[in-house]
């Protein structure tokens, strides 16, 4: 009975939160990938990007609302999530057209061109706070939980209960069809093959005919999409904040790195990886331990490895130890 | 037109809008923007001499700016002996417990062969971790226990202020030597992101060590190293010279005060000024740019790039931290919850590259004018608005909310200088000679 308590405390509070947070920073970092991969640069103003996206579904969602329409038991959000993908690719194509495309032309140095990706996200930082301010939003609605923690132990009669809310649910399921859509589109499609080829090599790419201007458009809005919808089920499961999306650039930067930069399977290995440390370092095991040990050994502190405002210092530790012992990641980098 | 002279203009143009500051708003606004622009220039320095010298990406520039700060206190509050007493010892022997098992780790790396070395390190690692521990949060939780309202912390040296500048310079060369000898090896973006996560965890060591400077209850009342206004009221010597030139006393001995640190403040920045140029034009400062144009080639002559990198890292670093303290003693409190990126880090950044990576006065230059730029567009956007929307009524929607937008207008701009500079004038206002 104890091992079962302590196997469903482990869920609640590590297994189940770290679920979600990990498809979250796994639909980022494949946005970062993906720019690395073809563009060619580490792009920091995707932070800002999923920022955007999330305020103008959190826009459409209160229009939506406004006349009335909800989703069910499901956030409304969910169905304003088009319109905020449509935004947002209309946003980055204009910027990557009056922008980016300067210095592509000019085969600019990476650096430069991460230079010019900061000027893009003070635009767009300002541009989001124009549109929806700084505030602190929530914008979930319809049902809270599946399964609340009371009824998980009136049904089980166990004594831990196991919550899991709608949005962990929502996050985990449309991460799981975004990823295999994009692989389906990238291993199948002849715009996502001629994708990956310029990845792998761009002379060849371009002697082969392929089309390097309609390959980094459909890149933005494939870009675009995925930050969105990361945005909106980080959103959804925690809330919507300007500033704390500039500061998921970290973990996401981690992740995609961490898997290796240019690899979409990396991306999504190393947002479980980032997320999954993260959540275990930082939680409190003295409940779980309690179960597991014997009275006599029951631990008298939070046995709390790090405090919890010390996460980046997590991701940021196996950033620096992937990269110094195996630099091209844990899958190798710098192949779509 | 002939390079002096139009940089002579652009100098003069800064004085112009300080001075212009000075009349319409007030001269303590004025004399505000020219410290806070100093402490900026002495930053967009430090970076420049690691981007423009050197071609390193460090946007990292807010960690080395609040380990200035941090320096400010622990040089000049005054020690909290009762601390000391319950916790002290705990603290430091936790510290040293730490560094002992990260020196042994690295060792054991280094010696150990095969299987061994993985094991080794990793039990080394945790064995070290939990003593740490143990020997540490005891100490703190006894730290933190005395007197929490005012205190709590260990406090500091009690020493003049002014010392804490350099100490403040050596803190941040400690920080950029740990960080360089990690990750100056990787690929330029790397290094950016390495940067960008040490600043943070810095920050987060500040807001939330509270037994070393009391964490986001902030450290205020910090000595300072020119007079207190009240005291200059009170002095009836200095009452009479203000009487003299037309001044009441109590504007007299704020615009005083002010003047007092903008003349500390230029002599810090004239000296690191005097010593950038010299290094720029002596052979180290051209082996820096050799390396920085060709690497491969740099090394081909027998330059030793990675140690090179090294010390300019450290360099650059350590002048962040000497502005970082500068800006502290200025505030006269240290306030970790106010440390942001975009303000300390990327902003510098807009500073050199507007003003001209690679040539100091650029970067001073860029550090007055951006600064400048920063505090007004908040005003400016207000006017701009408020005429756009005159022909509205008042108290309608639209007028409300194109008011409300000036106050966002900050980063926008910034974001479109520099992309602008980007585009237009990638070598910046004073281009590199």
């Amino acid at each position: 009975m104890d091992v079962l308590n302590a196997l469903v405390a482990f869920a609640n509070f590590v297994f189940v939160p770290g679920l979600a947070y990990g498809a979250q920073l796994a639909l980022g970092a494949l946005g970062v990938t993906l720019i690395y991969g073809i563009l060619r640069f580490s792009n920091f103003a995707h932070g800002d990007t999923m920022a955007f996206g999330t305020a103008l579904t959190i826009i459409g969602t209160n229009v939506l609302l406004g006349l009335g329409i909800t989703f069910g038991p499901l956030p409304t959000a969910l169905l304003a999530l088009p319109f905020g993908i449509g935004a947002t690719v209309l946003l980055v194509l204009l910027i990557d057209w009056l922008v980016y495309k300067f210095y592509r032309d000019q085969k600019a140095a990476p650096v430069i061109l991460v230079i010019v990706s900061m000027g893009v996200m003070f635009v767009m930082n300002g541009i989001v706070r124009f549109v929806i301010g700084v505030d602190d939003i929530r914008f979930a609605d319809g049902e809270r939980f599946i399964i609340t923690a009371r009824d998980f132990r009136n049904m089980t009669g166990l004594d831990e209960g196991l919550a899991i809310k709608t949005t962990q649910a929502i996050t985990v399921v449309v991460a799981f069809v975004v990823v295999a859509i994009l692989f389906w589109f990238l291993n199948k499609t002849r715009t996502g093959k001629s994708m990956r080829a310029f990845s792998d090599n761009e002379d060849l790419a371009l002697l082969s005919g392929i089309n390097p201007d309609w390959v980094v458009k459909v890149t933005w809005m494939i870009v675009a999409a995925l930050a969105t919808t990361a945005g909106v089920l980080y959103g959804l499961d925690k809330s919507f904040k300007a500033f704390t999306y500039f500061q998921l650039l970290l973990p996401i930067f981690a992740a995609s790195i961490v898997g290796g930069l240019g690899n979409p399977l990396g991306a999504i290995a190393g947002g479980f990886v980032i997320a999954f440390s993260e959540v275990t370092i930082t939680y409190a095991w003295k409940k779980v331990l309690t179960y597991l040990l014997p009275d006599s050994l029951a631990p008298d502190g939070l046995v709390q490895l790090m405090s919890t405002d010390y996460k980046f210092a997590v991701s940021f530790a196996i950033l620096i130890v992937v990269l110094l012992f195996k630099p091209t990641g844990l899958f190798k980098g710098q192949s779509v | 037109m002939n390079p002096l002279v139009k940089n002579s203009l652009l100098f003069a143009l800064v004085g112009v809008l300080i001075l212009g500051t000075g009349i319409v708003q007030g001269w303590n606004s004025a004399l505000l923007i020219l410290n806070m622009g100093l402490v900026s220039a002495v930053m967009a320095l430090g970076v420049n001499l690691q981007w423009g010298f050197a071609g390193l990406f460090n946007i990292g520039v807010m960690g080395f700016v609040a380990l200035g700060g941090l320096a400010t206190v622990l040089v000049a509050m005054p020690p909290v002996t009762e601390a000391w007493a319950v916790g002290g010892l705990r603290v430091v022997g936790g510290l040293l417990l730490g560094a002992a098992t990260i020196v042994a780790a690295v060792m054991a790396q280094k010696r150990l062969r095969g299987r061994n070395k993985i094991i080794g390190t990793l039990a080394i690692m945790i064995g070290g971790f939990f003593l740490f521990r143990a020997v540490f949060d005891g100490g703190v939780q006894a730290i933190e226990a005395v007197n929490p309202a005012v205190s709590g912390n260990i406090g500091g040296l009690g020493l003049p202020i002014l010392l804490s500048w350099p100490v403040g310079g050596l803190l941040a060369a400690g920080a950029a030597w740990i960080i360089g000898k990690t990750a100056l090896g990787l690929r330029s973006d790397y290094l950016a992101i390495a940067t960008l996560g040490i600043a943070e965890i810095i920050i987060a060591v500040l807001k939330n060590e509270d037994w070393l400077a009391r964490g986001v209850k902030n450290v205020i009342g910090l000595p300072r190293p020119v007079p207190y206004e009240v005291d200059l009221q009170r002095d009836p010597g200095f009452v009479e010279r203000a009487a003299s030139i037309g001044l009441d006393p109590v504007t007299a001995s704020t615009l005083y005060t002010k003047i007092g640190y903008a003349i500390l403040f230029t002599i810090v920045l004239l000296i690191l000024l005097w010593m950038a140029q010299m290094a720029l034009k002596s052979p180290w400062g051209r082996m820096m740019r050799a390396i920085r144009d060709n690497e491969v080639a740099a090394e081909a002559m027998g330059k030793d790039v990675t140690a090179r990198h090294l010390q300019i890292f450290i360099l650059g670093s350590a002048i962040c931290g000497i502005a970082g303290a500068m800006m502290t003693t200025l505030d006269g409190q240290l306030t970790p919850g106010t440390y942001q990126p975009l303000r300390f880090t990327f902003l510098v950044w807009v500073m050199v590259i507007v003003g001209g990576s690679g040539n100091n006065f650029g970067a001073v230059l860029g550090g007055f004018l951006i600064w400048w730029l920063w505090v007004q567009v908040e005003p400016l956007g207000l006017g701009l608005m408020n005429i756009l929307a005159s022909g509205l009524e008042d108290g309608s929607a639209t007028k409300d909310a194109m008011i409300a937008s000036a106050a966002h207008m900050r980063l926008l701009t910034m974001g479109l200088v520099l992309l602008f500079v980007l585009r237009f004038s990638p070598k910046g206002l004073i281009p590199e000679r």
